[in-house]
């Protein structure tokens, strides 16, 4: 029987050659990583385990994104507990400040996660790395700690969803806005379990920072893993960054999907996901009568060079509205050098923005633009929950980085389209 | 056996009410357990008893992979959530950390907040009290079954290490 990229990657690590929707399997791991929020409960449970070392040195990374450069005592002390775990097991893949970055940009940018690979992270995003053609899902502190030790876990083999997007891009409306629709149109749970496979023109058109935010948030609706199959622009991508072997697969034509749904997006207009949950969406026409306090562009979502790039266009000569807050935090170091170099940081700071260092910060409500009650903010991050981005009474409103740019100027929610 | 009273929610009972990010700076249960469903129910961490069971509709734990939901909700004194479905990694954080949860929407569409529930967790038999009424909830599976009997993930991987 017919079999999907994410089955045939699977099977291939349990010593398979076909897995079927819904089985346990025990599968080997490629990659693994933990952060400084789950980290330091991992490596607590590792410690029970009483296992010597870690099962491979070179396959975890622990990368110290969230609340990070330490925003209180507290997060110091979690992130020593990761810093010394790291050196007592000589853990190749140790991010310090000044280098790390928000780990679901700096993984693949790093070349450690790679096409055919089964990744696991504790971190709901993990399943970013499906852009480039791996398996990757989120998974909890526990399971970090017993896959460090062994180098494998256990999975129950999702059911197979494909989303299929046909028609040319219009102008402004990107990966962002193709995730957010298809949230709106299944629901936060419309993909629970299921693995969704993102196919179609409009996806081959994408470039992959378009890409790297659709499978981001595949966890938003509920989805084990998102997944792209490798092209030219994938290899493209991976090859110069490869650290490992890697391997390229692709979904027979035959493959089984519990549901296939298609999607025009000629006719898409930017896409604004209004508070509390992702899957209130709506055309970013019907939210101009959003004031906004905050503009924030960053996160593992959209903290790419590529979405600089965009938000930068936008802003170049222009002014953030006198009541409007813009944060930009580029999400690795290398993304913050290029957008020096690009001149993209003179344009946020001309405009009256403020750059920060790589943090994951306001997109949990951490720290580097907490939001006050009754504020409201427009944001590139994921997750727009209660209390998200601070007190439990703010809002945050979901959007690409082209709406956030031109929200930042008009004051309120708003597409570039309105700005003269 | 589990027994105890009834805390019912509705759908998308998020992991940031379950505990909200700005606590994420301890892993301590206690005081975890301290802010447990403060966003949506700022009762519920002084009003809990140890057995009692929260009942939710669908996607319960959806949202950050955070293991502390699952420790906030069992360092409580919750036995056991039923509930329509789970979030994915809410469902594994929970087993691996010996908090059992079942699925099984006629239980939830059965039991209103407050009434008295009895759970056998080996034959997934639920029996509402209250109301006399009983619910069968699928077993775990084997896989399951034998993780949870030696105490969880982190006896399992200590017990392979040892092979
Ligand atoms: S940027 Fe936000 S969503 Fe991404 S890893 Fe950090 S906290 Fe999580």
């Amino acid at each position: 029987m017919g079999q999907t990229i994410t089955q045939k990657i699977l099977a291939a690590h349990c010593g398979r050659d076909y897995v079927e929707p819904g089985e346990l399997i025990n599968a080997r791991l490629d990659f693994m990583l933990g952060n400084d929020i789950t980290a330091p409960l991992a490596i607590r449970e590792f410690e029970k385990i009483g296992a010597k070392t870690v099962f491979d040195k070179d396959r975890i990374a622990l990368v110290p994104d969230h609340s990070t450069p330490n925003k209180d005592i507290k997060s110091a002390e979690l992130v020593k507990t990761m810093r010394e775990f790291a050196k007592k097991h000589g853990i190749t893949y140790w991010f310090e400040i000044g280098q790390m970055g928000i780990e679901h940009t700096l993984l693949p940018d790093e070349g450690l996660v790679l096409p055919g690979d089964v990744v696991i992270g504790a971190d709901s995003h993990t399943c970013t790395y499906g852009a480039i053609g791996a398996f990757s899902t989120g998974v909890g502190s526990t399971d970090l700690a017993a896959a460090m030790a062994l180098g494998e876990t256990w999975f129950k083999v999702p059911e197979q969803m494909k989303f299929v997007y046909y028609g040319k891009l219009p102008k402004w409306v990107g990966g962002k806005d193709l995730i957010l629709h298809t949230i709106g149109l299944i629901g936060v749970d419309g993909a629970l379990y299921c693995s969704m496979e993102f196919a179609g023109e409009a996806i081959s058109e994408l470039d992959m920072a378009g890409r790297f935010t659709m499978c981001n948030m595949a966890i938003e609706a509920g989805g084990k893993n998102g997944i792209i199959a490798p092209d030219e622009k994938t290899l493209d991508y991976v090859r110069p960054r490869a650290k490992r072997d890697y391997k390229i697969y692709a979904s027979d034509p035959d493959a089984v999907y519990r549901q296939v749904v298609e999607i025009n997006v000629s006719k898409l207009e930017p896409v604004v996901s209004f508070p509390h949950l992702p899957e209130n969406t709506k055309p970013v026409s019907e939210a101009t009568h959003v004031r906004i306090d905050q503009a924030v562009i960053g996160s593992c979502t959209n903290g790419r060079i590529e979405d600089l790039r965009i938000a930068a266009a936008i802003l170049n000569g222009r002014k953030v509205h006198p009541d409007v807050r813009l944060i930009v935090i580029p999400a690795t170091q290398e993304i913050y050098l290029q957008a020096i170099r690009e001149g993209l940081a003179e344009i946020f700071v001309e405009a009256g923005g403020a750059i920060s260092t790589p943090t994951c910060g306001p997109c949990l409500g951490g720290h580097m633009g907490v939001l006050a009650a009754g504020e409201k903010a427009v944001a590139t991050t994921n997750r727009n929950f209660v209390g998200r981005m601070g007190d439990p009474k703010s809002e945050v409103y979901l959007a690409g980085p082209a709406v956030v740019a031109a929200s930042a100027v008009l004051g309120r929610i708003g597409s570039p389209e309105e700005l003269t | 056996m589990i027994k105890g009273t009834v805390h019912k929610y509705g759908s998308n009972v998020d992991t940031d009410v379950i505990i909200p990010a700005r606590y994420l700076n301890t892993t301590d249960p206690k005081e975890l357990a301290s802010h447990c469903m403060e966003d949506i129910d700022p009762e519920f961490a002084s009003r809990v008893r140890p057995g009692d069971i929260i009942v939710a509709e669908d996607n319960f734990g959806c949202g950050s992979s955070r293991e502390h939901a699952p420790i906030a909700i069992k360092a409580s004194g919750v036995a056991c959530v039923i509930a329509n479905t789970f979030a994915r990694i809410f469902y594994r954080n929970a087993l691996n950390v010996g908090l059992p949860i079942l699925e099984c929407p006629e239980a939830v569409a059965g039991i209103s907040n407050g009434d008295t529930v009895e759970i056998d967790l080996e034959s997934g038999r639920i029996t509402n009290i209250t109301t006399g009424e009983t619910y069968q909830a699928k077993p775990f599976p084997p896989f399951m079954r034998e993780l949870i009997e030696v105490g969880g993930l982190v006896n399992y991987a200590r017990s392979k290490l040892k092979q």
